[in-house]
């Protein structure tokens, strides 16, 4: 009865209808705007702060693909004739040192030569049957691989990945290399392919150890803040005493101890180079105030009427944590993360100035500032040693305290709908 | 005032605790190093490495050693021997190191806080000026720009280029000046952006605006009702500001080759020289922990709406 009267009353009103069918066609249009979205509209608007995210971009696809693009080599010394040459555009090539003894002083006659010499020594490892001839065959092939490689001779531990990088560069460019436009350093090297090979351990070290304080911040303030009570002011004071250990000082103790041949030799049997360690450390130091940023916003939000009304509706507890909260906290952690990031690397420059740091053979910008640094003298001015190295540097900083501010910005969400 | 004593004696307690602390973690990272701190000189008599690890205190088992060292420093505030300076006890070192760090600490601070302050406090007055844009990316740029390489390219500038300041030395104040100011320009950077915002923030307030309603001059407004407002968390970055000064001076003192506790620290560590880095580190947490506590304290002093606790 009911069902027919409804009926007739929406096919008496036709015009009703079509107003209805109007509104329910404009509501479709309307899309709805995340946080996010809202988010990057105002980061996009902001061109200082875009920009400089695409500066970063830039320089982590650079990094990223550093073995591909045409330079010199990073650790090759040259010191008969290439010591502190100024910025230049004379054309250079891959293996064209006499000290190398490549054939014909070229890098890809003597990678040639190299494999061949492999390949026929692989195939006299499958004619040979006595235990003792392959064993020696393959020694001399696993050295040849090793020590003889040219690749070992101008690259320093080069990961697989890497490796055949390389490979790929010497099949597209060949012999090429760009010229020191940047000049050389105290030992002949290359300044411009030294900046680009320290920028991934520059940015691995920001990065990975701002990670680990991210992981650690983030776990510790969510647990103090969602739990609240006495386990929260344990917790945090834990933190306040934290913050009065002068920890730098600590690190450089542990530092120290790292650069002991034996503790070394020790690590290494666990396959943990210093490098590695080093980002653990620099990250363990850097996680307080995180979780102190973290766990206040947790003790915000969970009494919000957001979660409420979400708790309301018989959302489960899971889904508040990673549909509401989460999102909501993410904003101020990015924000710390891209405000961390320069302070980590600074800090890494700090320590390698002191000696403390990455250490040779592998290349850091920290590092490169030392050198050049050390090469400043009031006799002869050296600039480029300093100049390029801390440019990028200063570059990378510039842009992501420029991107942290923007983001902040950008993610407040007391600023939105606003402009 | 029963507060501000309750404080302090809060502070102190938690400054114990602190302290003891580092000294575990730094006792523990001691032990944990491979060998004696003599087992790389040459080989000795048993008898006399027995006469040497008694008077460093390394016979005995490591509880032993830890109370004992522990006990020393408790009762006669004594760090122990250095282990690589010839006949120097480490509270030699720190007596002989310390007002050099502490003067050229004080020093960077005042410039800091002077420089930034007025710096941000003239960017935020006339905002979107020249003068504006310009201070506030000399400040990214101070931010941005490592220590040490600001403090080569002023030695290279002021010292050779210029003959301004004299080249390297201690005592005079045109010898503290140059490392002072290199030491503080980071610190300011951050200062003048502090301020800046501070100073923002506070000159769109209601006060503010009936100060200058009521046609109070703009110099008596500024100093008067907004400058304090905007001090705010300039003084509360000035605890971290102080343990960043420090750390600066590590690489300053260095490269200034300046007799103060820093570049002392940097060579016992490097030399691993474990008392002497453990007396330095544990000075250093003093350091940290008074001036945070003062900075809390003056906090509180200056907006009546912080309780101490």
């Amino acid at each position: 009865m009911s069902k027919l009267s409804e009926k007739g009353s929406l096919q008496a009103e036709p015009a009703e209808q079509l107003q209805l069918e109007q509104i329910l066609d404009e509501s479709q249009q309307i899309q709805g705007v995340s946080l996010w979205q809202d988010a990057w509209r105002r980061l996009k608007r902001n061109r200082v702060a875009y920009r400089s995210m695409h500066v970063l971009i830039g320089l982590a696809l650079l990094a990223i693909l550093t073995p591909l693009i045409p330079l010199q080599s990073p650790i090759d010394k040259d010191l008969n004739d290439r010591q502190f040459l100024p910025p230049t555009m004379a054309s250079s090539s891959m293996g064209s040192r006499a000290g190398l003894k490549f054939s014909e002083g070229r890098l890809t006659t003597q990678l040639q030569a190299v494999e061949s010499q492999i390949a026929a020594l692989e195939i006299e490892l499958g004619t040979l049957s006595t235990e003792e001839a392959r064993n020696q065959i393959e020694q001399s092939i696993k050295q040849k691989r090793v020590v003889g490689h040219p690749f070992n001779q101008l690259w320093h531990n080069l990961g697989p990945v890497s490796w055949t990088m390389c490979r790929l560069r010497v099949a597209v460019f060949g012999d090429y290399a760009i010229p020191s436009i940047c000049g050389t350093d105290q030992l002949g090297r290359d300044v411009l392919s030294r900046i680009m090979w320290g920028a991934r351990v520059s940015l691995t070290v920001g990065i990975v150890a701002t990670l680990v304080s991210l992981i650690i911040g983030v776990s510790y303030g969510a647990i103090a803040g969602y739990f609240g009570g006495w386990i929260d002011a344990v917790m945090m004071r834990i933190v306040d005493t934290l913050y009065s250990v002068p920890f730098i000082f600590v690190v450089i103790f542990i530092m120290t101890f790292l650069g002991e041949d034996s503790v070394k030799k020790r690590l290494e049997q666990f396959g943990i180079n210093q490098l590695t360690v080093f980002y653990l450390i620099i990250g363990a130091i850097y996680w307080l105030t995180m979780s102190r940023v973290v766990r206040g916003q947790v003790l915000s939000l969970k009494n919000e009427q957001f979660v409420e009304a979400a708790r309301t509706i018989g959302a489960s507890p899971a889904r508040i944590v990673f549909r509401h909260l989460v999102p909501n906290v993410l904003g101020v952690v990015i924000v710390y993360l891209t405000l961390t990031i320069p302070a980590v690397m600074l800090f890494e420059a700090f320590l390698s100035f002191l000696g403390l740091g990455v250490s040779p053979p592998d290349v850091s910008w920290g590092l490169l500032l030392k050198d050049g640094v050390d090469a400043l003298s009031s006799v002869k001015l050296f600039w480029w040693m300093v100049v390029f190295p801390g440019a990028a540097l200063a570059l990378t900083l510039f842009a992501l305290n420029f991107l942290g501010d923007g983001l902040r910005d950008a993610l407040d969400p007391k600023m939105k709908n606003k402009d | 005032m029963s507060d501000v004593l309750s404080f302090i004696g809060k502070r102190l307690l938690w400054m114990v605790a602190t302290l003891w602390l580092v000294y575990t973690i730094s006792f523990v990272l001691m032990r944990l190093a491979p060998g004696g701190p003599f087992s790389s000189e040459r080989k000795v008599p048993p008898a006399i490495e027995r006469q040497m690890e008694a008077r460093y205190n390394l016979d005995g088992s490591y509880v032993e050693q830890y109370f004992d060292y522990l006990g020393g420093i408790v009762t006669r505030g004594d760090l122990g021997w250095s282990l690589r300076l010839e006949d120097y006890s480490v509270n030699e070192v720190i007596a002989q190191g310390l007002p050099v760090s502490a003067s050229l600490a004080v020093f960077a601070l005042i410039f800091a806080i002077v420089l930034g302050v007025t710096a941000g406090v003239i960017s935020a007055v006339y905002r979107g000026t020249i003068a504006d844009t310009s201070m506030m990316i000399a400040a990214v740029v101070g931010i941005a720009v490592p220590n040490f390489v600001l403090a080569s390219v002023a030695i290279l500038l002021f010292v050779f280029g210029l003959n301004i300041f004299p080249a390297a030395g201690w005592g005079t104040l045109k010898q503290v000046l140059l490392p002072a100011i290199c030491l503080g320009a980071p610190v300011a950077a951050y200062i003048a952006r502090l301020a800046r915002t501070g100073m923002l923030e506070s000159l769109s307030r209601e006060h503010v605006r009936t100060a200058i309603a009521k046609g109070l001059p703009k110099s008596a407004v500024i100093f008067k009702h907004v400058l304090p407002g905007a001090m705010l968390p300039v003084v509360s970055y000035l605890g971290p500001a102080t343990a960043r000064v420090l750390t600066g001076s590590l690489v300053l003192e260095q490269i200034f080759a300046l007799p103060g506790i820093g570049s002392h620290f940097i060579n016992a560590a490097l030399q691993r020289d474990y008392t002497l880095a453990m007396g330095m580190v544990l000075t250093y947490t003093v350091i940290l922990f008074v001036m945070n506590s003062i900075v809390d304290l003056s906090y509180a002093i200056i907006d009546p709406r912080v309780k101490l606790q």
